[in-house]
C-alpha cells in the first residue's frame, strides 16, 4: 500500500510550493508539484506603457532580480525591431553574468547545502584534518586551521545558546546525511564566506544598476547608465575598475571554493549520481549578445531530446522561429478554466481554483511544452547544450569537473552522470565558472569600446500605430526565460511570461505527461517518510522559484468571479 | 564600551574596527549620537537573542534578498549574533511539517515577545485563496500570528501598502498588512527597501524597547523623513534649470537633473541619496535613471508612466514647467503638487485613499 506524503511549505526556495509524493517500499513512485500563489502581474500590465513593463515584471521576482527586466526590454525591442548600442549590450551582459554568480552562490550555500551538510556534525570535526581536506581541494586562503577553529567555535556557541534559529528542527543526524564531520565543517565555513562574496557580486551590479535587488538602469532601447570618462557623476574609469576588482574577487571564490565544493560533495555522495534525472529533454537559450541585433552570442542555446547530445539543435538569434513557433502552454491540470494548449501570444487565462485534486487540477503553474514535450531548463541544460555544441569554456570546465569527481570517487565518470540530482548542482557551478570568466571578458569589451570613443547607450524607441508582436528571451540563472508581448497603438495589449520554474515545476499536461520536478522525484529513496529530506534534495537541485512560475494573463481582467471554492 | 564586550566580539569573529564601524554607521542612519554606540553594541550582542518570525505572502523575496546584501550588520552576524530568526521560509533548514511545528512553537512559547516581520501583500479576494502556505491562506496566517507578536514590521512596499499586485486592477484584492489587520504597524516601504531602514528599526526596537518616531504612514522618520529631491546631488542642476532631455544625450553625460525624463524624487520620501545602496555609493538617480517613487503608497499607479514627468512642479526662477501638459490619466488624479517643491507637505499623505487614514 502506497503511503502519501505532503510537504508544504517547501522551504529554502523563492515562493510557495507544495510537493505531494506516493511512497512504496522506501521509493517515490509518483509525485505532484503544486504552485500555491498567484498575483496576476500580467493582468496588471494590460493597457500600460510598454516602456514601463520591465519595471513591473522585474517585481515578479526579487531572487531572479534583473532577469525579468532584461527579458522584458528585449521583448519590446523585438516587437519594434530595434538595434541596441554595443555599450548597452555589454552592460546588460555584465549585469546578467554577475547576477548569476550571486544567484548560484546563494542557491548552493544558503538554499541547498543544508540538504547535504549536517551542521551539528561539524562540532565533531578536527580543524586540522578539515584544513587538510580543504587544501587538497584548493589553495583558497580561507582553508586554514585557524579559520576552521573559529567557525567550529561559532557553531558551538550557536548550539549552546539553545537558539538554533533557522537551523532548528532540521535534518541533523538524518540517515541520508553521509559526509564526514570535516567535510561538514568545511562546508559551514564556506557557507559563511559565501555570504560575503555574494554581496560583492551585488555591489558590482549596483555600480551599473543603481541598486540591487531590482536594478534601475534599463530602458527599452538600451541602458541609462550614462558613460563619460570625464565626469564624476557617470560611469568613468574609477567606477569601472571598482567593478573589475569586485568581480575578480567573486571569480576567485567561484573557481576556488564553490566549484571544488560541489565537485567534492557530488563525489562523496556518488550514490546519488543515479537519482533525479527525470525529464531528459533540455532547452536553453543563447545569451550575452555580441552585436547590436542579437545574432552572435557568447553562450549558446538550443535543444536536446531524450538525453542524446547528438540531437542538439541551436537557437540562432533573438528572432529564431525554431524558438518562437514551438512553445505552447497547456492548462489542463492547472487552476484555470478550460483544457487548452496555446502559444503565449494567444493565451487568455481565467482562474478556476479547485483546491488540490491529484487527478484533476492541482497547481497555479501552467505546463509549457516544446514541440509537445516537457523540457528541463536551467544551468544543466545550458551546460549540456554548450558541451554538445563544443563551446570552448563549457568543454574546459565540464572535462575538468568530471575528471576531479572521478579521482575523488575512485571511478571513471562520464558526462552521463550530469543527468542527476547532484548533476544539476554541478551544472550550476560549472556555469558559474564560465560566467565568471565571461563577466570579465565583457568588461574588457566595454572598456575597449569606450576607449574607441563610443559612449552611446540608448536608442529612443518609437511606437507606430497598429499592432506589433514580439518576444524576448534570456538565459536566466534558473534557465530559459521568455517574455511575449502584443503592443497595440503604443499600449500593452497582451503580455505573457514563460518562466524557467514554469518549465521545471510544471504539472501534468492534457496527455498526462509529467513535468521535470515530478519526473525527477520518481525512484528517489526515502529513508524516513516523516522527514523526507531526499525530496528536498531533488526539488532544491532545480533551484525553484515559484513567484516566477506563477503569473497569468487574462485579456479581460474581469473574470475572477468565476473562481470556485470547493 | 566595556572591554568584555569587545573581547567577546573579537572572539565571535568580528574585527574590532569593522564591528564598531558597523554600529557607528547604524547609529548615524538612526540619527543617534556616537555616545549611544556602546548601547547598540550591547543590544546587538544580547545573550538571549530576540525571536523573529518572518512571514512571506504575495511577494518576490526581494526584501529578503536586500537583507542578504546588508553589510552592517551583515546577514551572518544578524542571524547568528543579534536575532534568532526562528521562522523564515527562504533561509530555514526545516521544511513542511518540521517548519510548521517551529512556527506554532515560536508564537506560543514567545507570545508577546517575538517580532513579526511580514514580507508581501495579503490577497483578500475570494477568501484569500491566491496565496497559501502550509495549507492556510496568508489571510488566516497573519490574523493568527500578528496579534501574538510584540511588534509587527511590514518590510517592503507590498507588505506596507499592497505593492505591485495591488496595482490597478488589483486582480487578487491584495492589501498591506496594516489594512488587513485594521491597525497601525511599522512600515518599511521600498521596492525593495534599503536594508539599513529595516535593520535600523530593529536595532532601535531592541535598544530602546520602543518604536522609532513614525510619519503618518507608519514609516520611521530616520529613513523616510525627507524627500529624495531635497537630498539629491543633482538638485543644483534642477535649481539652475539644467535638465536631461533624453537618455544618453550630452546633458545626461554631464549628470544633469532627470526631472524631465520622469524622476519622481520630488514626491518621494526616502533616504536613498543620503545612505545609498550596496556599499558602492550608488542609487538609481546617481547612475542616470529617475526615481520611480517606490516608497510611496500606490506608486505603481500614481507615479507611472515612469518616463513621463510630474505635472506642475514649480522651479525657482522659471515658474511652472509643465502644468499645462498632459502627463497621463493616472497621475492627473493626484495633481495636488501645486503645493510646490519647497512646501513641507508630503505628497505621500495625499495618496492615501479615504477611509484608510493612518495619520496619528
Amino acid at each position: 500500500m502506497a503511503q502519501k506524503i505532503t510537504i508544504d511549505p517547501i522551504t529554502r526556495i523563492e515562493g510557495h510550493l507544495r510537493i505531494d509524493a506516493e511512497i512504496e517500499g522506501n521509493r517515490i513512485i509518483r509525485a505532484w508539484s503544486s504552485g500555491q500563489m498567484w498575483r496576476g502581474i500580467e493582468v496588471i500590465l494590460k493597457g500600460r506603457d510598454p516602456r514601463d513593463a520591465w519595471l513591473f515584471t522585474q517585481r515578479i521576482c526579487g531572487v531572479c532580480t534583473t532577469v525579468h527586466a532584461i527579458a522584458s526590454v528585449r521583448a519590446v525591442e523585438n516587437a519594434l525591431d530595434m538595434e541596441i548600442p554595443l555599450n548597452a549590450q555589454y552592460i546588460r551582459n555584465m549585469i546578467l553574468a554577475i547576477h548569476a554568480l550571486h544567484d548560484h552562490i546563494v542557491h548552493f550555500y544558503v538554499l541547498s547545502a543544508l540538504d547535504w551538510v549536517d551542521v551539528v556534525s561539524a562540532l565533531k570535526a578536527d580543524p586540522k584534518k578539515t584544513a587538510q581536506l580543504a587544501q587538497s581541494l584548493s589553495d583558497w586562503p580561507g582553508n586554514s586551521v585557524k579559520r576552521f577553529k573559529a567557525v567550529k567555535g561559532k557553531v558551538k556557541a550557536l548550539v549552546e545558546s539553545g537558539q538554533l534559529g533557522p537551523f532548528a528542527n532540521a535534518y541533523w543526524g538524518h540517515p541520508a546525511m553521509k559526509l564526514p564531520p570535516e567535510a561538514n565543517l568545511m562546508a559551514v565555513s564556506h557557507y559563511l564566506e559565501a555570504l560575503d562574496y555574494q554581496r560583492k557580486a551585488d555591489s558590482a551590479i549596483a555600480i551599473l544598476g543603481g541598486k540591487n535587488p531590482h536594478i534601475q538602469n534599463l530602458s527599452v532601447g538600451g541602458v541609462v547608465t550614462a558613460i563619460n570618462p570625464d565626469n564624476e557623476a557617470t560611469l568613468n574609469m574609477e567606477r569601472l575598475y571598482w567593478i573589475k576588482q569586485l568581480v575578480s574577487e567573486v571569480r576567485d571564490f567561484v573557481q576556488n571554493v564553490y566549484l571544488p565544493d560541489v565537485i567534492a560533495i557530488g563525489a562523496l555522495y556518488k550514490d546519488w549520481l543515479k537519482y533525479g534525472a527525470g525529464v531528459k529533454n533540455y532547452l536553453a537559450v543563447p545569451d550575452m549578445p555580441l552585436d547590436t541585433k542579437g545574432t552572435k552570442f557568447d553562450i549558446p542555446g538550443g535543444t536536446i531530446f531524450q538525453g542524446d547530445l547528438s540531437t542538439v539543435k541551436p537557437f540562432k538569434n533573438f528572432d529564431d522561429p525554431y524558438f518562437r513557433d514551438n512553445i505552447k502552454e497547456c492548462i489542463a491540470r492547472s487552476w484555470y478554466d478550460g483544457n487548452w494548449t496555446k502559444s503565449p501570444f494567444e493565451e487568455d487565462t481565467v482562474p478556476n481554483y479547485t483546491d488540490f485534486q491529484p487527478n484533476g487540477k492541482y497547481s497555479w503553474i501552467k505546463a509549457p511544452r516544446f514541440k509537445g514535450e516537457p523540457m528541463q531548463v536551467g544551468p544543466l541544460a545550458q551546460v549540456l547544450i554548450g558541451y554538445a555544441l563544443g563551446h570552448r569554456l563549457t568543454k574546459k570546465y565540464v572535462d575538468q569537473a568530471l575528471s576531479r569527481i572521478g579521482s575523488i570517487a575512485g571511478t571513471r565518470v562520464g558526462v552521463e552522470v550530469l543527468h542527476s540530482t547532484p548533476g544539476r548542482h554541478l551544472g550550476r557551478a560549472i556555469r558559474a565558472a564560465i560566467l565568471s570568466d565571461l563577466a570579465l571578458e565583457h568588461w574588457e569589451l566595454l572598456v575597449d569600446n569606450i576607449g574607441r570613443g563610443d559612449l552611446r547607450i540608448f536608442t529612443p524607441p518609437s511606437f507606430p500605430a497598429g499592432e506589433q508582436m514580439g518576444f524576448g528571451f534570456h538565459e536566466a540563472p534558473r534557465g530559459a526565460l521568455s517574455h511575449w508581448i502584443v503592443i497595440k497603438n503604443g499600449k500593452i495589449k497582451n503580455y505573457q511570461c514563460v518562466v524557467p520554474s514554469t518549465w521545471n515545476a510544471s504539472p501534468r499536461d492534457d496527455k498526462g505527461k509529467v513535468g521535470p520536478y515530478e519526473a525527477s522525484l520518481v525512484g528517489n529513496p526515502i529513508a524516513e517518510p516523516e522527514k523526507p529530506l531526499e525530496v528536498l534534495r531533488t526539488v532544491h537541485s532545480f533551484d525553484p522559484c515559484i513567484a516566477c512560475a506563477v503569473h497569468l494573463f487574462d485579456p479581460e481582467g474581469t473574470h475572477f468571479s468565476n473562481v470556485k471554492i470547493l | 564600551m566595556s572591554r568584555k564586550l569587545y573581547e567577546k566580539e573579537i572572539r565571535a569573529g568580528f574585527s574590532r574596527r569593522s564591528f564598531l564601524k558597523g554600529c557607528a554607521m547604524t547609529a548615524a542612519a538612526l540619527g543617534l549620537s556616537d555616545d549611544l554606540v556602546p548601547r547598540l553594541v550591547e543590544a546587538a550582542t544580547s545573550p538571549k537573542r530576540p525571536p523573529v518570525v518572518w512571514l512571506h505572502f504575495q511577494e518576490c523575496t526581494g526584501c529578503t534578498e536586500a537583507l542578504l546584501r546588508s553589510s552592517h550588520p551583515d546577514i551572518g552576524s544578524l542571524i547568528l549574533d543579534i536575532i534568532s530568526l526562528d521562522y523564515h521560509e527562504t533561509i530555514m533548514a526545516a521544511a513542511g511539517n518540521q517548519a510548521e511545528e517551529i512556527l506554532e512553537e515560536t508564537i506560543e512559547k514567545h507570545k508577546g515577545k517575538f517580532i513579526c516581520v511580514a514580507e508581501g501583500a495579503v490577497p483578500t479576494k475570494d477568501n484569500g485563496i491566491y496565496c497559501k502556505v502550509g495549507g492556510r491562506t496568508a489571510l488566516e496566517t497573519i490574523k493568527n500570528v500578528a496579534p501574538k507578536a510584540a511588534a509587527v514590521i511590514s518590510i517592503g512596499t507590498c507588505a506596507s501598502f499592497g505593492g505591485v499586485q495591488a496595482a490597478s486592477p488589483n486582480p487578487t484584492g491584495a492589501k498591506g498588512i496594516g489594512d488587513v489587520l485594521g491597525k497601525r504597524v511599522i512600515n518599511i516601504p521600498g521596492c525593495p527597501p534599503n536594508p539599513i531602514a529595516f535593520l535600523g528599526t530593529v536595532l532601535h526596537l531592541l535598544t530602546f524597547k520602543r518604536l522609532p518616531e513614525l510619519d503618518g504612514l507608519g514609516r520611521p522618520l530616520f529613513a523616510y523623513g525627507r524627500r529624495n529631491h531635497d537630498q539629491c546631488e543633482r538638485r543644483a542642476h534642477f535649481d539652475e534649470g539644467r535638465f536631461v532631455e533624453q537618455f544618453g544625450d550630452e546633458n545626461h553625460k554631464k549628470g544633469y537633473c532627470l526631472y524631465k525624463v520622469g524622476c519622481k524624487g520630488p514626491v518621494t520620501y526616502a533616504n536613498c541619496p543620503a545612505v545609498r545602496f550596496n556599499d558602492v555609493s550608488t542609487w538609481p538617480v546617481g547612475i542616470g535613471h529617475g526615481c520611480i517613487g517606490c516608497t510611496e503608497p500606490n506608486f505603481w499607479d500614481t507615479c507611472s508612466p515612469f518616463y513621463k514627468h510630474l505635472p506642475g512642479i514649480r522651479m525657482p526662477g522659471s515658474g511652472i514647467v509643465t502644468d499645462a501638459e498632459t502627463v497621463g490619466e493616472k497621475i492627473l488624479g493626484i495633481s495636488v503638487i501645486a503645493a510646490g517643491i519647497h512646501a513641507a507637505v508630503g505628497m505621500g499623505k495625499h495618496l492615501l485613499k479615504g477611509g484608510q487614514d493612518k495619520n496619528k
